[in-house]
C-alpha cells in the first residue's frame, strides 16, 4: 500500500502582513563605533555603554559583537588610562573590568561590518567574530558616529549607505537569520538611515531627524572632551533602571530624550514590525530571558559502564599539514599593465608627432 | 605620394578607428564583473516545487484475520504462527525482527485477530522498538465480513498508525515553517518548533560538572566511560543526520545566579519554576565553547549544590517537586541540580570524595537530547501502546520520522536558499559570480533535484543524503566570502571616475574629425557650385 502526501512548496512571501511571528529563543548584539581619534571619545563612551547596559541584563559575550574604531582606554591623551567614563565627574567608568572587543582599530570598516551581518567571512574567523544567530534570534544593533543624510562615516575614510544598510537586512531576512531586529542609530541626521528599509520585523530608532544634528550632552573638564552624546546618555539612564525580570515595553523606549532635552528629535520607525510595539519588552531585545521548560521523562539506563581503553593523542595529525604545503595558488584576474590607457594614449601621440612632425598640428585643431 | 593634409585626414581617421574598433572593446571587457553562468530555468523551477513523499507499508494478516477463501484473493503473505507462547508483545516485536529487516522509512504492520491475547485489553495498537506494528482488528469484524469491507475498516487505523510512527501532516507543515506560512497554531505546535534545534550538518555537544563547593566536596564523574556506553549509542544511530563532536569540562566556584529560598516543611532548598530562567545567563557567561567551528552547541550541566544550600530541589508551576530534578532550555541545552548531603554524614572530613551515579545523570541528560533534537515526545493517540526506550535511547520508527522531518526541512531550506541567493544576484548587476559558485549552485540544485526523486521513490536514506549535499552546496555557495555586495556606485561617481582618463584623449580626436567632416561638405558644395 502506498500513501502519498503531497505539499505545495509556496514562493516566499515577502509581505510583512503574511509572516507569523513567535516569540524568540536567543538574544545577540551588534554595537559599533564608527569613529576614530581622541576627540570622539563620546561615541567609544556611547558604545561602551550599551554594551555595559546589555551585559548587565544577561547577553552573554559570546552573543556580542562588538566594533569599536579606536582605542579610548589606552590613548596616550587619556589623563585616567585604562578608564572611559559617561558620567562627568567621573561617576561611571564604563570600561570595566571584562570588556571583550571583537573588532577592533582598523578593523571596524564598512566590509567587515556587512560581512557580519550577512555572515559572509572567511572560514579562518573564529567564532566570537561571528554573527551566529539563527530564525529565532531577537538581535540588537547599535551604530553611532558621525553621519549624514543617507550615509555613516566610518574610520573617516569611508561610508556605508542607507541602501546598503537596507540591502544588508534584506540579506539576513532571506537567510532567516532574525526574527526580530531592533536597529538604533546616534548619529546626525540619524533619521535617514532607516527610511530605506524594507524587510519585515524591523524597528529602527534614530536620535535625530533629517536636517538636524545630534549634539553632545557634557565635557569634562579633566579629561578635555565631551563625554557622551545626548541621546545615549539618557537611554543609559533609563536602561539602568531596568532589571532582566522587568515588564517595561518599548513605548517607553520611544520617549526617552525628548526634544527639551535632546535639542534634536528622536524619531523612530515601527511600520515594518508585526507585533504592536506597546507588547514588546525592552528585555526582549536588551537583555536575555531565557524560555525553559521542566524535563518531565527521564530514561532508565541499566547498562554498567564500559571501560574505555586509554587512547594515545598524537598533535601531529591534527593539522593536514601535507594539504596546507600542497596548496594551488589562486587564480587571480588578468589586469592590464598600470597606466595602460596612459601609455596608449602617449604612443598614439608620439607616432603621431613622430611621421608628421609639429606643423601638421594644425589639421587637428 | 599623398598630399599633407591627405596624410593627416588619414592620420586622424585610423586614430579614431583603433579608439572605436581596439580600445572601446578593450575598456568593455577590462571593466566587465565576471558572472559564471547559473541554471537560472531550474533555479525558478525549484521555487514551485511539489513534494511527494510516499513510505512503503507491508500489511500482513496473521492466521485468524482472513480466511482461507479470501487469502487467496488478497496479494499479501500469511503468517503461519504468530508466536503462540509469547507472553508480551514485545517477546512477539522481537521474535517478529527475525524474520525480516525492513529498510529505512518503510513499515510492517501486523494485523491481528480480534481474539488475541497478545495485547493487552484497552490496547488496540502496539508499536514495536523497530519498524513494525501489531494492529488488533475491531470487534464489529468478527463475522460475515467481506474482504472489501476488511480493507475499508483497516485503511483509517492503518493511517494512523502511520501518521504516529512515519510523518503526519502538522510534522511536515513544522518542518516547511521556513517557506510556508505556519498559521497560528496551538501552544503545543509552536512550543515544539521552537525547542529543537534547526537541521545543521553538525552539532556541539558539551557536558560541564557544575561545582561550586570545591571545599566542601570533591567531585568525580566518568564522563569519558559515561558517554561511550549512553550517549555515543545514540549518537551513533543518528549518524546520517549529523556530525557529533562531544567535549566535556569541569568548572570551580561556578554559582547559579539565582538565591534558592529555603522550605522549611519539607526541609529543603526550592527553586521555583520563575526563577529558572535567569539560572542559565550568568552560567553561561563562563562556559567555554569549542571555537573552531560553527555549529550549533548543545549544553549540559550537571550542578552539584554546595554544603550550604544542599539539598536544592526544583518546583513546578504547582509548586510540586519535580522527579527529575532537571530543567532544559529550547534550542540551548539542559541543566540538572544532583544533590550529594546523602552520601555524607554531619561528621564528615571536608573535602568528601563524591562518585556521580553516571546511570542516573545520563537518563535525563538523554531524555533532554532526545527532545533538543526533535525526536517528537507528544503523547500517542489513545489506544496506543509504545515499546520502552532500547538501550540507545531511539527507536527505529522515531529515527524514521526524524529523517522525514529532517529532509524536508533540509529541501526546504536549500530552496529558499538558492532562489533568494539567485534572485540578489540578479538585481545586483555588480557582483562577481566566481566559478565555484556557480558550480556549488549547480551541485545544490541537482542535489535537490534528486532528493525530490528519491522522496518520491520512497528511499529514505537516499533522500537524506542528497538533501545534505543539498544544503552543504547552497549555503556554501550563499556565504562565500567573495559575494560582498559593496558596490552600489552611484552613477555621478561613475562619470566622476572616466572623465579625466578619457575626455583629453577624445577631444584632439572628435575635433579632427569634425574637421574632416566640415572639409568634406565644403569640398562638395564647391562641386556642386562648379557643376552649376
Amino acid at each position: 500500500i502506498f500513501f502519498f502526501y503531497s505539499i505545495h512548496l509556496l514562493h516566499t512571501a515577502d509581505n510583512a502582513g503574511q509572516f507569523f511571528s513567535s516569540g524568540h529563543t536567543n538574544n545577540w548584539a551588534v554595537l559599533v563605533c564608527t569613529s576614530r581619534f581622541w576627540f570622539n571619545y563620546r561615541h567609544v563612551a556611547n558604545t561602551l555603554s550599551v554594551y555595559r547596559s546589555v551585559k548587565r541584563l544577561g547577553i552573554p559575550d559570546s552573543h556580542i559583537v562588538l566594533m569599536l574604531a579606536d582605542d579610548m582606554a589606552c590613548n596616550h591623551r587619556n589623563p585616567k588610562p585604562a578608564t572611559v567614563f559617561s558620567h562627568k565627574n567621573m561617576e561611571l567608568n564604563v570600561y570595566g573590568d571584562d570588556v571583550e572587543v571583537d573588532y577592533r582599530g582598523y578593523e571596524v570598516t564598512v566590509e567587515n561590518f556587512l560581512r557580519v551581518l550577512t555572515g559572509r567571512l572567511p572560514p579562518s574567523t573564529p567564532r566570537s567574530k561571528r554573527l551566529l544567530s539563527d530564525d529565532r534570534s531577537n538581535i540588537l544593533i547599535y551604530l553611532t558616529g558621525h553621519g549624514g543624510n543617507g550615509f555613516l562615516k566610518f574610520q573617516d575614510s569611508e561610508e556605508i549607505s542607507n541602501v546598503e544598510l537596507a540591502d544588508a537586512f534584506e540579506q539576513m531576512w532571506q537567510k532567516r537569520r532574525y526574527n526580530e531586529l531592533l536597529f538604533i542609530i546616534d548619529t546626525c541626521q540619524g533619521a535617514s538611515m532607516y527610511e530605506r528599509f524594507y524587510s519585515p520585523n524591523l524597528m529602527a530608532l534614530a536620535s535625530s531627524q533629517v536636517g538636524e544634528d545630534s549634539l553632545s550632552h557634557q565635557p569634562d573638564l579633566a579629561i578635555g572632551v565631551h563625554l557622551m552624546d545626548r541621546y545615549t546618555f539618557y537611554l543609559l539612564e533609563f536602561l539602568e533602571d531596568i532589571h532582566p525580570a522587568s515588564k517595561t515595553n518599548m513605548n517607553d523606549l520611544f520617549k526617552v530624550c525628548p526634544k527639551s532635552q535632546c535639542v534634536s528629535t528622536p524619531g523612530h520607525r515601527t511600520d515594518l514590525f508585526l507585533r504592536d510595539p506597546g507588547s514588546v519588552l525592552i528585555t526582549d531585545f536588551f537583555g536575555s530571558v531565557r524560555k525553559v521548560e521542566i524535563t518531565m521523562e527521564t530514561i532508565n539506563l541499566t547498562d554498567p559502564i564500559k571501560q574505555v581503553e586509554q587512547r594515545k593523542y598524537s598533535y601531529v595529525d591534527q593539522l593536514p599539514v601535507s594539504e596546507i604545503i600542497h596548496q594551488k595558488p589562486k587564480q587571480k584576474d588578468w589586469h592590464p599593465p598600470d597606466g595602460f590607457i596612459l601609455g596608449l594614449w602617449t604612443l598614439i601621440l608620439l607616432v603621431f608627432f613622430k611621421l608628421y612632425g609639429m606643423k601638421h598640428l594644425k589639421h587637428i585643431f | 605620394c599623398l598630399s599633407e593634409r591627405r596624410r593627416g585626414q588619414l592620420a586622424a581617421l585610423s586614430i579614431a578607428a583603433v579608439v572605436i574598433i581596439v580600445g572601446v572593446p578593450l575598456w568593455w571587457r577590462t571593466t566587465e564583473t565576471y558572472r559564471a553562468w547559473l541554471p537560472v530555468n531550474q533555479i525558478n523551477e525549484l521555487a514551485n516545487l511539489q513534494l511527494q513523499l510516499s513510505a512503503d507499508v507491508e500489511v500482513v494478516f496473521a492466521r485468524g484475520t482472513v480466511t482461507p477463501e479470501q487469502q487467496k484473493k488478497v496479494p499479501t503473505q500469511v503468517v503461519i504462527s504468530l508466536c503462540l507462547f509469547c507472553s508480551s508483545p514485545l517477546e512477539a516485536d522481537l521474535s517478529l525482527h527475525t524474520l525480516s529487516e525492513s529498510p529505512c522509512g518503510s513499515l510492517v504492520v501486523y494485523v491481528i485477530p480480534e481474539s488475541s491475547t497478545l495485547l493487552p485489553e484497552d490496547v488496540d495498537v502496539y508499536i514495536g522498538q523497530r519498524r513494525t506494528a501489531l494492529l488488533r482488528i475491531g470487534a464489529q469484524m468478527r463475522v460475515g465480513r467481506t474482504l472489501e469491507q476488511l480493507l475499508a475498516h483497516l485503511e483509517p487505523r492503518i493511517k494512523q498508525v502511520l501518521q504516529v510512527m512515519s510523518f503526519s501532516h502538522t510534522d511536515i507543515t513544522a518542518a516547511l515553517s521556513d517557506r510556508v506560512r505556519l498559521s497560528p497554531g496551538n501552544k503545543e505546535s509552536i512550543a515544539d518548533s521552537m525547542r529543537a534545534f534547526k537541521s545543521s550538518p553538525g552539532y556541539e555537544i558539551t557536558f560541564s560538572l557544575l561545582n561550586p563547593d570545591p571545599k566542601s566536596h570533591r567531585v568525580h564523574w566518568d564522563i569519558e566511560g559515561a558517554v561511550q556506553t549512553y550517549i555515543q549509542p545514540l549518537l551513533t544511530k543518528l549518524a546520517p543526520l549529523a556530525n557529533f563532536s562531544i567535549d566535556s569540562q569541569t568548572l570551580y566556584y561556578a554559582m547559579l545566579g539565582v538565591n534558592p529560598r529555603y522550605d522549611s516543611s519539607r526541609s529543603a532548598y526550592t527553586l521555583n519554576s520563575d526563577s529558572l530562567a535567569h539560572v542559565i545567563n550568568p552560567v553561561e557567561a563562563r562556559l567555554g565553547s569549542n571555537a573552531a567551528s560553527s555549529n550549533p552547541v548543545l549544553n549540559f550541566l550537571l550542578y552539584v549544590p554546595d554544603a550550604h544550600h544542599s539539598p536544592l530541589h526544583i518546583h513546578d508551576h504547582k509548586k510540586q517537586e519535580v522527579l527529575s530534578n532537571a530543567f532544559h532550555s529550547p534550542r540551548w541545552g539542559g541543566i540538572m541540580v544532583y544533590n550529594v548531603n546523602g552520601f555524607y554524614g554531619p561528621e564528615a572530613v571536608f573535602p568528601v570524595d563524591i562518585n556521580i551515579n553516571m546511570a542516573k545523570v545520563m537518563g535525563v541528560f538523554l531524555a533532554q537530547l532526545r527532545l533538543l533534537l526533535g525526536v517528537q515526545s507528544s503523547a500517542p493517540p489513545p489506544g496506543f501502546l509504545v515499546a520502552p526506550c532500547s538501550s540507545t535511547g531511539l527507536a527505529d520508527w522515531e529515527l524514521d520520522r526524524l529523517m522525514w522531518s529532517r529532509t524536508v526541512e533540509n529541501v526546504a531550506t536549500a530552496t529558499t536558499t538558492i532562489t533568494s541567493l539567485a534572485q540578489l544576484l540578479d538585481q545586483i548587476g555588480n557582483i562577481v559570480i566566481n566559478d565555484n559558485i556557480a558550480q556549488q549552485v549547480s551541485s545544490a540544485v541537482t542535489s535537490l533535484q534528486l532528493a525530490v526523486a528519491e522522496l518520491e521513490a520512497g528511499n529514505l536514506g537516499f533522500a537524506l543524503q542528497y538533501s545534505k549535499e543539498a544544503i552543504l552546496a547552497s549555503e556554501r555557495a550563499f556565504f562565500d566570502p567573495s559575494l560582498l555586495h559593496l558596490l552600489y556606485f552611484p552613477d555621478d561617481q561613475k562619470f566622476a571616475i572616466y572623465i579625466p582618463l578619457f575626455l583629453p584623449m577624445c577631444v584632439p580626436i572628435l575635433l579632427s574629425l569634425l574637421k574632416i567632416v566640415s572639409e568634406a561638405r565644403q569640398k562638395r558644395r564647391e562641386r556642386q557650385a562648379k557643376k552649376d
